[in-house]
């Protein structure tokens, strides 16, 4: 006699502890096997796009914040840069170098709740934790500048909301001297840990064609071994002056652009950025932050693009105006979106521990992929 | 016990209830101190405070914690098998129970001085995965389901490194009480299992290495049967939100808690009786070098609960440090390393005390 089997659909989310957010996962399982994967969107939606039509220029910003909140600082960066260039603006240096200066805090900040969060889902909380306690000093640092933890609403068309805090640089210096041994200990904690090798390597493995194909950017792109990084390919802002390496997974564990190489570009990555602050913090020139803001924001007819490397990926602002006070389309391209296209992907053939897996190390965020 | 109690008060009944309520304490104070010890254990190891706020040093936070439980509503699913899904944690609660019957705790503070101990102790520790199953099955629930699936596969895997390993400590020791198999282990630290066992024969020192494996083998397993991380698959929080007891709340609930910290000392309590000299003191007896001998069983009881507890701690320690394994992986841990390994560990045992 055949039996009649039939597959299970299981619901993932939008409760659920690991899908970072409120995203919903379909999966169809075959026992504990993937067959496939729809994820289901929406669930945050909050008509950014439409509001920012309603909105001036000035205004959109800290909308903006809310886009890929943990990383707000890139998303201001990306929609000032598309307003600047909108109304052909330049910005002194000192605006310049503290943006940089934030916004590679801000990928510090934001790696580290990837790399926590990837950690917790496969069930190591400890490693977790102890990034959580580092990210505090960011946030401190944040805090201190411009009165946010989270939503600065910090970088303005043609400069930002506060100059730094007297004791920025300091304690910049510290954070980034300090943070060096974070990153070796976990590293020996996470990175280097026999099972969570085992758990990473080798699945979910994405091959560098197809993460072009679908459009895949950031630490997804480069951990199947493409060098493509915006701040070096594309340079925007003063990055063209700063040296630092791009890393990219090399397969070191198992496949190239497997979830482990994912993983471990973000850690390299941070280090990167440690580069780049060090770099920069002694540079800062002396100046007002406030002088290019420009009273009155009614950019000419046109349309402008601005793109950054924000923690996620290739994060983009399309602006068009029709000369008024108020954009007339505000267009997003948010990595975490793109991203998440490919992983369904991935996941197939997998089993239900790999989804989580597989998922935290593409790191959404929800914010950006419903806006 | 039920000697002791029966001279005390002569009445079959009373003797009989005071032997059960016993282990039944044993297990709440277990439980409560378990669940105090792993949040702050966690939060020392994650520079953390842990629970400060109920009572000194928090002490009584999980005395808060029980209370809470007992008072919330039974909220259950319309969907439920309702007599498996009650019958569930009962029987998960009586596994662990039963087996703290055969547990010496001194040389006479034992439920049930049952000659075949360890084999009684496997036998009633698989109960647990029927009322797993149970409870799996029916809370009509998916995240439970593929749980208690995990569940089944993983414990009934894992006792057979567990079994093989204890059949070579039979085999060793010629007996399955476990009051025995530590009476053997008297007087030092070195006649500990650990050590290769009493005597100072050529095939003690032979035996060191081996015990040394026979223990890892069976701590790991044992961890896999008490559902501990690196193992904890089953419920897997990140994967499977609770796994099988995801529809549980309040006391059926606290139930499967109480049953997990449970066996978490009965599973630490095996393992020192059997490797490490069970209540044995490790330097002889304080009672002995003066003279008093009531003071003997007390000394016994401290180093078993003392033992017992180092082997929690160390659940602890590697639950908070290490990540979690996937299903496959730990199948291919049991069936390609563990089972081997314990195999001919088992036959090298035999070939050795044969000397």
């Amino acid at each position: 006699m055949a039996l009649k089997t039939e597959t299970m659909v299981l619901n993932m989310g939008p409760q659920h502890p690991s899908t970072h957010g409120v995203l919903r996962l379909e999966l169809e399982i075959e026992g504990e096997v993937i067959k496939k994967v729809t994820p289901h969107l929406g669930y945050l939606h909050r008509c950014f796009e439409k509001h920012a039509e309603a909105m001036q220029y000035n205004q959109v910003v800290p909308y903006t914040d809310r886009l890929d909140y943990l990383a707000a600082m890139g998303n201001n960066f990306g929609y000032v840069l598309a307003t600047e260039k909108l109304l052909g603006i330049q910005v002194p240096e000192r605006v310049e170098y503290i943006r940089v200066i934030m916004a590679e805090l801000q990928r510090i900040a934001s790696h580290m709740v990837a790399i926590g969060t990837n950690g917790v889902d496969i069930g190591a909380f400890t490693p977790f934790l102890y990034l959580f306690r580092d990210r505090e000093y960011v946030l401190t640092i944040f805090e201190e500048t411009c009165g946010a933890r989270m939503l600065y609403n910090y970088m303005w068309i043609g400069g930002l909301s506060h100059d730094i805090h007297p004791d920025f640089v300091r304690k910049t210096k510290e954070f980034v001297k300090y943070f060096k041994n974070t990153i070796v200990e976990v590293d020996n904690l996470l990175s280097y840990n026999k099972i969570f090798i085992e758990r990473t390597a080798n699945v979910g493995v994405l091959p560098a064609d197809t993460a072009i194909n679908f459009g895949a950017s950031g630490p997804v792109l480069r951990g199947s071994g493409v060098k493509f990084d915006l701040r070096r390919d594309d340079p925007y802002s003063i990055y063209d002056r700063f040296s630092f390496d791009i890393p990219v997974g090399l397969g070191l564990q198992g496949t190239v652009g497997d979830s482990w190489d994912r993983y471990y570009v973000r850690m390299r990555e941070m280090e990167q950025s440690i580069r780049i602050i060090e770099q920069a913090i002694d540079q800062i020139p002396e100046g007002d932050v406030q002088s290019a803001i420009p009273k009155r924001i009614k950019p000419p007819k046109g349309t402008s693009y601005a793109r950054v490397e924000n923690p996620r990926g290739d994060l983009g602002f399309f602006i068009i105006s029709d000369g008024n006070t108020n954009p007339f389309r505000v267009k997003v391209r948010a990595p975490s979106f793109v991203n998440l296209e490919v992983f369904g992907e991935l996941c197939k053939g997998h089993l239900v521990a790999d989804v989580i897996a597989i998922l935290g190390s593409i790191d959404i965020v929800l914010g950006e992929v419903d806006r | 016990m039920y000697q002791f109690f029966y001279d005390l008060t002569g009445n079959v009944i009373i003797s009989t209830i005071a032997v059960a309520v016993v282990p039944l304490v044993n297990i709440l104070i277990v439980a409560l101190i378990g669940v105090y010890l792993e949040r702050k254990v966690s939060a020392w190891m994650q520079d953390r405070v842990g629970p400060n706020r109920t009572g000194p040093l928090g002490l009584f936070q999980t005395v808060a914690d029980f209370v809470k439980m007992l008072q919330k509503e039974d909220a259950t699913s319309t969907e439920i098998d309702r007599k498996l899904y009650n019958i569930a944690p009962v029987l998960v609660f009586a596994g662990t129970f039963a087996s703290f019957a055969a547990i010496p705790f001194s040389k006479h503070l034992i439920g049930s001085e049952i000659e075949v101990g360890l084999f009684y102790i496997l036998a009633v520790s698989s109960f647990v995965v029927a009322g797993i199953l149970m409870a799996g099955w029916a809370s009509n629930n998916k995240y439970s389901l593929l749980g208690s699936m995990r569940a089944a596969a993983q414990i009934i895997s894992y006792e057979i490194p567990t079994a093989i390993v204890v059949l070579s400590m039979v085999m060793l020791t010629g007996t399955l009480s476990l009051t025995q198999i530590s009476e053997i282990q008297t007087a030092h630290f070195w006649n500990w299992y650990i050590f290769g066992g009493p005597g100072l024969a050529l095939s003690k020192f032979l035996l060191i290495p081996f015990m040394i494996v026979g223990f890892i083998i069976i701590f790991i397993s044992t961890l896999a049967e008490v559902n501990r991380t690196p193992f904890d698959i089953p419920e897997a929080e990140s994967e499977l939100v609770a796994g099988y007891f995801t529809e549980y709340c309040g006391t059926k609930w606290a139930m499967f808690m109480l049953a997990e910290y449970g066996n978490m000392f009965a599973v630490s309590a095996i393992v020192s009786i059997l490797f490490f000299g069970g209540y044995q003191s490790p330097f002889g007896y304080l009672g002995n070098t003066l003279g008093v001998s009531w003071l003997i069983p007390l000394e016994q009881v401290g180093w078993f609960i003392a033992k017992g507890w180092f082997f929690i701690f160390i659940q602890m320690w590697l639950r908070w440090t290490l990540p979690r394994l996937r299903v496959d992986q730990l199948m291919s841990l049991c069936w390609k390393y563990l089972i081997p390994y314990a195999i001919v560990n088992l036959v090298i045992i035999g070939i050795i005390s044969l000397l």
